[in-house]
Parts: structure tokens; C-alpha cells; sequence
């Protein structure tokens, strides 16, 4: 499964480690969420980076006191249309100030890359090749955005009101053929 | 009028390039049929019996005739030459090719109309009170605010994929016609004892197998404040609202299951979290909105114009219609006038490009360019003076859609059924026509006053069978179509959910039990003008059931 991050598609440089495997000395890792709350303070201890799968239904506000020891999180998407793991990111972004790298994973299709950046996503485990691809075409689709998340981008609302100088990124065509 | 600028027709063409793309990555194979729906579905687009449906929004009601005459364009392109209008401020073909399909958004986003959101688990289109803006008996205009919302909840990076649907209605007026108390989310603008205007919220209100009307969670909420607190609603449905059985995946569900009180305190608790933040509305964002609400440049008139009251005394049939069809405005010497699409015998909320057409017109010629549609599946013009009444009856009357059967009994609200609907269990259109036809005469529908029936062809509801007056469910016994019947319903600021009368009756009885049921209403009523519902709720359903099961 082709990984995402910074608009590439690069090598995974974290293996996942399952419960009851030992942890390797060296690299970096990515355990359960109930391998790391439990061996938390000694996976602190580590050099390399260590990194969590969140499930989603599952309180992020458990893991605040850990984000300072986690380089990544994982949220989980089990099907593309269960959107959970939005709200997570959001609130590990935004409310817990969580600045490693926050990784989506499961069934992850391009359709949804400009959301998950929104939501503060910035790598992706990608279900199809051709998404991979496809991630920068993708999230440059649209350029006129209403919400304030995390992401920075600007608000229609704020260019409206005059607080940002910053007309729309493209000039709208005539639609029809 | 709301003034669309580049940044919403931008959106509009990236959306439309956007779903071109997925149509043609289902079309190879790329993408397969589980996969493709969700994206159609945030498109507006369904799989019906016959072919894919498009349901194209109509926000807060409020149509301008260029946008008319784009939608009877695009039923005579790509449909069969008319269009369905639902009861949520939307319009529906039923006949698209998936071919066609991004052609047809194209054009629609020339008209600044979409389908965006109209259907798949994200929010609905906002609704409002199809008469905001013009109503005598509101406090401010309630579109402003469900524009801001449409803004903030369209393409919401975390609320795309909630567990269910979600609907929300605006209201600003004392009597509620937007149905607020059967919706996940009301907003009903109000003044509080210190005279400032702002939110009552109510959640969990919502229909299907099984409904609820909403509980008032925030009795008043300041205005800057609507962004942030919708927000936390939605962030807690988002996370904690079920996703294990389709069925109980509305807010409705997650509301009774922690019961209002401790639902609230949990928006609350995380409303807290965020309210000074980002969504705080600043009165520069509100007042960039507002202005873009266009109001008609109205003349300064007299109420009752001398040509009206010798119109009315010349023509019966004008009489009868001015009577029924037309109601105050807010501005003196105008009315809002109300198009039946109820014609007898005929499919409630059907609407030919013919008629789309020549209603554009006359929306041009007498109401300043613009319609209303309203949730009742009636369209409205909002702005005509009231010395044009006569000239518009007229032209109303020549394309059949000035029937003088507003809120009477052939006014019915039905979904499409078995005739169209791959999930109803039976068919609703055919009973609403068949009703009509048997109270064809409007001296007969004009005796039994206001009396509001809805039908369903399936427990989903989209009729609103519960809140009707009569309320009609279509329900499949062995392979046989049967109707339950309740009465005692209403979706008006007294909502109320109607109560079953007795066992279901089959195809062939539902418009003899109707008959049964008004003629045991002129029986029971008090005086003439005792209302249907009004006899329902001081006698209960009993009386009525005698009537109808005495000889069943």
C-alpha cells in the first residue's frame, strides 16, 4: 500500500509492530493503542520515533498526556464512508497541539485527501496506486474553502470581509460544454 | 435575492470538473458501484427503479426566473419534461442518464444551481420558511443565517462522512412553516426578555420508523455565537452517533439514548471549548451576508386597490382563488401568492418545463424575478403588488396551476412511491390522486377547512405521514400493498405526531377511509369553523376510529 507524505509517494520508514513481538531496538515503530498506553513510559525512553494507531472510536483525549513522546498517530478509516477519524485529527491538531505526523490509514481514497489535509492530515496509506498518484492533482481540486480548520487556508468569509487582499485562485470558466 | 460571487460560482465549476472526473473513473471501472455512491450521493444522485435520480437544492427556498427557466431547460434536455419538487426545498429528475449526468450539473451551475449535499450522510440542504423575507409575522429574515450555515457546512472537512443524514431548518417567524420540530437541528430566531434577538436550538427531531420531534437543548443563543455551537453538535453526532445499524444511526437515536439533558451539557462542554475561537461571527462577516440579500424595489402602494375588490366582485372563480391562494405581505399594497402544483388528479409537486417556463415569466412580469418553493410542494411568488392580482390569476389560471386547494384536503404531500422508489413498499402517488379526485369539488374541500394529508410509501417517510393531519404509510402485507392511517398530526410550532387509528386497510379502502374520516369531522365538530385537528385533539382518535372501522 503506496504512502503519501508530502505529496510523494516515499518509503515507510515506520514498521508496525504487533502485540506481544517485541520492539526492536532501533527504527522507528508504530504499536497498538493498547501496546503503547500500556508500555508507554518505557516506549518513551526510546531514541527512534514511536508511533500509535488510534482506533476511532476511541477518545483522543486519552492520548494528550502521551503526544509530547508520539512522532506519529495513525487514525483509522475502516470504510471510507465512516468518518470518525476527522473530528480526531481535528482535535489533535487544533485542541491538543499535536505537531508530529498525523497518518491516515485503512480505506483511504483520493476522494477524500482534500478533506483529510483540511482536517490536519499529513500522510496517507493509500488503497490504490493510481490515488497515490493522483494526491497532488487531488488536493489542488478545489480553491475556494469556508471553514476555518487548522490547515491555514483562507476563508472566503475573511477575503469578504476584507481582513485577507486574496481573490479567488481561478477564474471561473463557462461550465458547459 | 442572495448575490452569488466568483467564489461561489469557482466552487460550483470545481465541483462539476470534480464529479466529471468520478463519472468517468465509474464508467472504466475504476471506481466500483459501492465506491462511486457515496460520491453520487453527496451529488445529489440515486439509483431509483428506473434510472438515477437528480435532486438539485433549492436553498432556503428562494429561486431567481433565469434559475426557473435553467431547471425547465434541463428536464426538457435531459428528462422527460418535468421535475418533482420534494418536500425540502429541492427538486428531483427522475429520468438522467449517469452518462449525462455531469452535463447536466454544468448547466445547472450556469444558473448558480447545484446538487451538492442533497442527498448522502453529510448535511442537507438548510430550509427555511418558504415566505422569509416578505412575512408579516417574522422578526428579521431568516435566510441570512441559513446561508451562513449552508456556507460553513458545505464540503466540511470533518462532517462529510456523518453517520446519517442531517437536516436543518431556519425559522424567524411565530408561526413555524418550515416544520423545525421534525428536523436533527431546528434554529428558531426569537427575542429574549432583554429584547436581543437570537437561537432557540432544538435536536433530534426527525421521522422514519422511528420519529421523535426535536428537544430544545439551548433556549437562547446569541447570534455570533451559531457557527460554534452547530459545530459541537455536529462534532459530537460525528464521533459518538451510532454507525452500526443504518437505522439508528440519526441524531435522533444518540439524543434519546443519552437522553436531551446530558446530550446538551455534552454540547455544552465542548461548545465551550471553541466558541471564542475561529467560528465567533463577527458583525462585518454577518453584515457581508445580509447585503447580499436583494430586496425588491417596491413601490409605495395602497392595500385593497380599488381593481381588485371589482375583479372579485365580477369573477367567481378569482373570488375563490384570491380567497385561498394569496396572503399578506409584509410591504402595504403586496401579496404572496401561492402556485398550487395539486392539480386533481394528478402527481402532488409534478411540475412541467412548460409551466417551469411560463412561471419564470410571470415571476418576471409581477413578482420582481422570483419564486418560492415551499416544503408543502407549493411553489409561491413573494413580491406582487396587489392591482397585478387579476392579470396574474390569469395567467396562473392558463397553466393550471391557480386550483384555489391551498391547505385543503387535495393540497396533499406525498413522496414519489413505488413509482419511482426502490425502497417504498407502495405506492403513494396513485392514493394522493385518487383522494383528490374525491374531493374534486372545492365547495366540499372549502367546508372541511384546513386539513392537511400526507402520504408515505415506505417507513423511511419522506411524506411526512406522521406530522399530516391524516396521515397515510404505505406498508406491504404477503405482496399486498396496505395504508395505516393516523390523524392528529401537524409539523406547525404545536408539532404533534399523529396517532394510528387502527389496523391497515388495503389499496382499494384508503380514499373511502378518508371520506369516512372527514365525514365523522363535520359530524363531531364543535362549530364550522373548528378546525380538523382541532376536533382530533379535544375528542382523541376514537370517535374516528368507530367511524371508519364500523363497517370494516
Amino acid at each position: 500500500m503506496p504512502l503519501v507524505k508530502s505529496g510523494k509517494v516515499v518509503e515507510d520508514r515506520y514498521v508496525r509492530v504487533a502485540d506481544g513481538e517485541p520492539v526492536p531496538e532501533q527504527g522507528a515503530v508504530i504499536v497498538s493503542a493498547d501496546r503503547f498506553l500500556a508500555d508507554a513510559d518505557e516506549l518513551g525512553q526510546r531514541s527512534d520515533p514511536v508511533g500509535v494507531i488510534w482506533p476511532n472510536n476511541r477518545n483522543v483525549a486519552d492520548l494528550e498526556p502521551h503526544l509530547p513522546k508520539l512522532a506519529l498517530v495513525a487514525l483509522v478509516f475502516p470504510a471510507y464512508k465512516d468518518g470518525r477519524a476527522y473530528s480526531q485529527a481535528r482535535l489533535l491538531r487544533e485542541r491538543y497541539r499535536f505537531r508530529g505526523e498525523l497518518r491516515a490509514t485503512g480505506q483511504v481514497l483520493r476522494d477524500q485527501f482534500l478533506f483529510l489535509v483540511r482536517a490536519g492530515f499529513d500522510s496517507f496509506e493509500v488503497v490504490k496506486p493510481a490515488d497515490a498518484l493522483a494526491f497532488e492533482e487531488a488536493t489542488k481540486r478545489y480553491s475556494v474553502f469556508f471553514q476555518p480548520t487548522g490547515d491555514g487556508r483562507v476563508t472566503v468569509a475573511r477575503v469578504r470581509s476584507g481582513r485577507e487582499a486574496q481573490a479567488p485562485q481561478r477564474q471561473p470558466e463557462r461550465l458547459s460544454a | 435575492m442572495y448575490l452569488y460571487d466568483d467564489f461561489d460560482r469557482t466552487l460550483l465549476a470545481e465541483r462539476v470538473a470534480e464529479f466529471r472526473g468520478q463519472v468517468a473513473r465509474r464508467l472504466t471501472g475504476e471506481l466500483n458501484e459501492d465506491e462511486f455512491r457515496s460520491l453520487r450521493l453527496m451529488n445529489g444522485i440515486y439509483l431509483q427503479l428506473h434510472a438515477y435520480m437528480l435532486r438539485i437544492a433549492i436553498p432556503y427556498g428562494t429561486l431567481a426566473s433565469d434559475q426557473m427557466r435553467k431547471l425547465a431547460y434541463v428536464a426538457r434536455r435531459y428528462d422527460r419534461g418535468y421535475g418533482h419538487f420534494t418536500t425540502r426545498q429541492n427538486i428531483q429528475f427522475h429520468w438522467i442518464k449517469l452518462a449525462e449526468l455531469p452535463d447536466a450539473m454544468a448547466d445547472l451551475a450556469d444558473a448558480r444551481l447545484h446538487g451538492m449535499q442533497t442527498s448522502g450522510n453529510c448535511v442537507r440542504n438548510i430550509t427555511t420558511d418558504q415566505w422569509a423575507g416578505v412575512a408579516p409575522d417574522e422578526i428579521e429574515d431568516p435566510r441570512i443565517w441559513a446561508e451562513l450555515l449552508r456556507q460553513h457546512l458545505t464540503l466540511h472537512p470533518e462532517f462529510s462522512f456523518l453517520p446519517r443524514k442531517f437536516k436543518i431548518a431556519v425559522s424567524a417567524a411565530q408561526h413555524d412553516r418550515a416544520a423545525l420540530a421534525i428536523h436533527d437541528l431546528s434554529v428558531r430566531l426569537h427575542r429574549n426578555g432583554a429584547g436581543e434577538t437570537g437561537f432557540e436550538i432544538g435536536v433530534g427531531g426527525g421521522l422514519g420508523r422511528t420519529p421523535f420531534l426535536t428537544k430544545i437543548i439551548k433556549p437562547f443563543l446569541a447570534k455570533r455565537d451559531l457557527l460554534s455551537y452547530v459545530e459541537a453538535v455536529l462534532r459530537l453526532y460525528n464521533q459518538y452517533g451510532r454507525r452500526d445499524n443504518i437505522y439508528k444511526a440519526r441524531i435522533k437515536i444518540l439524543v434519546h439514548e443519552l437522553g436531551a439533558e446530558r446530550f446538551g451539557k455534552e454540547v455544552e462542554a465542548e461548545w465551550q471549548a471553541i466558541k471564542d475561537g475561529t467560528l465567533a461571527l463577527d458583525p462585518a462577516i454577518i453584515a457581508d451576508i445580509a447585503a447580499r440579500f436583494r430586496y425588491p424595489d417596491y413601490e409605495r402602494l395602497e392595500d385593497n386597490p380599488a381593481a381588485l375588490a371589482t375583479a372579485r366582485k365580477s369573477d367567481a372563480r378569482f373570488a375563490a382563488w384570491l380567497d385561498n391562494s394569496v396572503s399578506n405581505h409584509k410591504v402595504p399594497g403586496y401579496a404572496i401568492v401561492t402556485l398550487s402544483l395539486k392539480p386533481i388528479g394528478k402527481t402532488p409537486g409534478d411540475c412541467t418545463a412548460e409551466q417551469m417556463d411560463a412561471i419564470a415569466d410571470l415571476a418576471d412580469r409581477y413578482s420582481f424575478g422570483e419564486i418560492r418553493v415551499g416544503h408543502e410542494q407549493n411553489l409561491a411568488l413573494p413580491h406582487v403588488a396587489q392591482r397585478d392580482l387579476p392579470a396574474l390569476f390569469a395567467g396562473l389560471d392558463a397553466i393550471g396551476v391557480a386550483i384555489p386547494n391551498v391547505n385543503l384536503i387535495s393540497d396533499i404531500i406525498a413522496c414519489p412511491g413505488l413509482d419511482y422508489c426502490s425502497l417504498a413498499n407502495a405506492r403513494a402517488i396513485p392514493v394522493a390522486q385518487e383522494i383528490s379526485k374525491r374531493f374534486a369539488d372545492l365547495d366540499i374541500a372549502r367546508g372541511l377547512g384546513r386539513l392537511h394529508i400526507n402520504i408515505s410509501g415506505c417507513i423511511n417517510a419522506c411524506g411526512h405521514h406522521h406530522v399530516g393531519h391524516i396521515g397515510i404509510l404505505g406498508v406491504e402485507k404477503n405482496g399486498e400493498e396496505f395504508y395505516q392511517v393516523t390523524i392528529g398530526g401537524r409539523a406547525d410550532e404545536q408539532a404533534q405526531l399523529g396517532t394510528l387509528i387502527g389496523p391497515a386497510v388495503p389499496y382499494d379502502d384508503v380514499a373511502d377511509v378518508v371520506e369516512d374520516i372527514a365525514e365523522a369531522y363535520l359530524d363531531l365538530r364543535e362549530r364550522p369553523d373548528e378546525l380538523f385537528i382541532d376536533t382530533v385533539k379535544r375528542l382523541g382518535v376514537e370517535p374516528f376510529k368507530e367511524r371508519v372501522y364500523a363497517t370494516r
